[in-house]
């Protein structure tokens, strides 16, 4: 036992990656296990603020790339539910757990989308965020995760570049009430995006150990700030203001500073109370329980013709 | 991916761009790149401000312009509202693997819609693009068979409706690869592939279904007993279809019945079912403009937004 966790302690160390055959503490293993999850998760829940909108994308090129970006957030899903499986989970379960409410996704898909702007800022600034939460997961100690955590970078920024030309166009070569709706959709999800990193270092119980496994890499407060500093020379390219007076360079410490985040709404949020919890949960449970059957019979005609082929092979 | 660079563009050695892409844009803000002119990389297929780039897009000699359009619209409407009825699947499949298939099949549906508007537009000269006929046509001016149009159902349902959707176009757009229209046989070439995959996948389901529990199997037989009424519909040509045939433009739907129902015996056999009884009108109501108030409803939505804005650039 003192060998297997010794030659643990020195895959971490070394920065090499663990594999599902591998030994690990158990600690590690339900870490990896909720993350991934909680992970899976969101990228399933985060499928439905934006599908709102496929059926009515205001032009076939714009429904294509919705369409397309939104097919890849399932996919994603199918990674990390696969991912989570290498530890001993299981993916039914998993889904059970999130319908249960027993597991988590991010905070930030209980916010409503209600203009086709917010198409455009889901994709620069809700994207922008999960990519720098993400980039660092490509480096995690977890072998599967990190190689999948690759592959949705890619596709990540991909979809974080077409929500901004989306906004470009708006602003660019769209009417007035365009640009309205790319302004106030900044507005309302800017704040909700810097929440997306978590509560801050001090008030983040899990940070340490998570760091210590190399399972985490950056704490939620250096995240956010690069997050900020990257933002706000976009926001001026496309010619919106954030929504916080507060925010300017720093010269001293060669960052932005920012105002105080409202911590009781993501409090609030996340404790089941954002304005579009219920239904996110709702429309998860509906496919999931509506689709059992078709599931069942999948399983069922599996097995009637796993026996004709055993039949076949007797004979 | 060793250090992160928070004034880079994300992931930036990671992007699908090739290297000198990256390195092209300007160190400060990786964005700038963005305001000049539209990036055809951003999703694949769908950047071209002409989706028919590279084809000789004259309409063929001896055939009439105004017939070219009208069919155009006929292969594109069936295209564009069946993909909106998968499209309106998206969070609600049975299981994931279902989300990423379902909203594949409507992506190449949308794809094969977006070439044949806008050969239609180019063909009638009116110079309409996609959009413009997408958006601003009304129910009596789209040209689909009313299959395609129909509220969805449950999964059953769905299956049912694909496999005869697919079975049906597949038949001919095998026949539309010989087109003397260069661009019709270019979209048939493109969507054989396509729809190849889409009739494999519904009938998969359609066996398991049928072939499941006893549940299944009546979800299944309620799915395709839905679904016939708009059967016949199917293989009645339309005057324009009867002129372009004669043309060597058009695929003559009546010549696909026995390649369709050959098909559908094969896979109604290994689903233990049978055909549903009942039928429903042998005219060519959707091609000529007439339908279910399904279709009104399913625009309302589709051209919501475009209508409102009219201005509007997207």
């Amino acid at each position: 036992m003192a060998d297997l966790q010794e030659h643990f302690d020195r895959t971490i160390e070394r920065d090499q990656r663990v594999e599902p055959r591998d030994w690990m503490p158990d600690g590690y293993r339900k870490t990896m296990i909720r993350q991934i999850a909680q992970h899976a998760h969101s990228e399933i829940i985060g499928m439905q603020p934006e599908g709102a909108w496929i059926t009515r994308a205001p032009s076939l090129r714009r429904k294509a790339i919705l369409l397309a970006k939104v097919q890849d957030e399932a996919g994603h899903g199918l990674y990390l539910y696969c991912a989570a499986e290498t530890l001993g989970a299981d993916r039914t379960e998993l889904t059970e757990m999130l319908i249960e409410g027993r597991q988590k996704y991010s905070s930030i898909f209980n916010y409503p989308t209600l203009t086709y702007a917010d198409v455009g800022v889901i994709g620069w600034l809700v994207d922008g965020a999960a990519i720098c939460n993400q980039v660092p997961l490509c480096r995690s100690s977890y072998g599967p995760y990190a190689r999948a955590m690759i592959r949705i970078c890619k596709e990540e920024s991909f979809h974080q570049r077409q929500g901004y030309e989306l906004l470009m166009t708006m602003m660019k070569r769209g009417t007035e009430a365009q640009r309205a709706m790319v302004r106030d959709a900044v507005d309302r999800w800017w704040w909700p995006s810097l929440m997306m990193f978590g509560p801050p270092d001090d008030a983040s119980p899990n940070t340490a150990r998570s760091m210590a496994w190399k399972i985490k890499r950056h704490t939620n407060d250096e995240l956010r700030q690069r997050f900020v500093d990257m933002t706000v020379p976009q926001a001026e390219a496309l010619g919106v203001t954030l929504p916080d007076p507060e925010l300017r360079w720093n010269p001293e410490r060669g960052h932005h500073d920012f105002g105080a985040i409202d911590w009781s709404e993501l409090q609030r949020v996340i404790s089941g109370n954002g304005p579009c919890n219920a239904e996110r949960m709702a429309v998860r449970r509906a496919a999931h329980e509506d689709g059992a059957w078709v599931r069942e019979a999948a399983a069922a005609h599996a097995r009637k013709a796993s026996a004709v082929s055993r039949q076949e092979v007797v004979v | 991916m060793t250090t992160f660079d928070p004034h880079a563009t994300p992931p930036a050695a990671d992007t699908d761009l090739p290297a000198g892409e990256v390195a092209d844009a300007s160190p400060g803000n990786a964005y700038e790149a963005l305001n000049e002119g539209d990036d055809p990389r951003w999703a694949y297929g769908t950047g071209f401000a002409d989706p028919l780039a590279g084809v000789d897009t004259r309409v063929p000699d001896g055939v009439d312009a105004a017939d070219l359009a009208a069919y155009c619209l006929m292969l594109g409407d069936d295209a564009l509202v069946m993909s909106h009825r998968l499209q309106e699947w998206c969070t609600r499949a049975p299981e994931l693997e279902e989300e990423v298939a379902l909203a594949n099949i409507a992506l190449d549906l949308l794809g094969q819609a977006r070439l044949l508007l806008s050969r239609a537009g180019t063909a009638d000269g009116s110079g309409r693009d996609e959009d413009a006929l997408a958006f601003l046509r009304d129910a009596g001016d789209f040209r689909n068979v009313r299959l395609a149009e129909a509220v969805n159902g449950d999964f059953g349902h769905a299956m049912a409706r694909l496999l005869v959707f697919s079975t049906w176009r597949l038949a001919l757009l095998g026949h539309l690869t010989g087109s003397r229209d260069p661009v019709l046989a270019a979209v048939a070439v493109k969507g054989v592939k396509e729809l190849t995959y889409h009739r494999d996948y519904a009938a998969g389901w359609v066996v398991r279904l049928g072939d499941g529990t006893a549940y299944s199997r009546e979800r299944m037989r309620e799915g395709f007993a839905a679904v016939w009424p708009f059967v016949p519909e199917l293989f009645v040509p339309h005057e324009v279809e009867s002129r372009l045939v004669v043309a060597g433009v058009a695929a003559d739907p009546a010549t696909v019945r026995a390649e369709f129902d050959a098909v559908l015996d094969q896979v109604l056999t290994a689903a233990t079912l049978t055909r549903p009884p009942g039928t429903g009108p042998a005219e060519p109501l959707g091609r000529a403009g007439t339908h279910t108030e399904a279709l009104s409803t399913l625009l309302s939505e589709l051209q919501d937004i475009a209508r409102t804005h009219p201005e509007a650039t997207w």
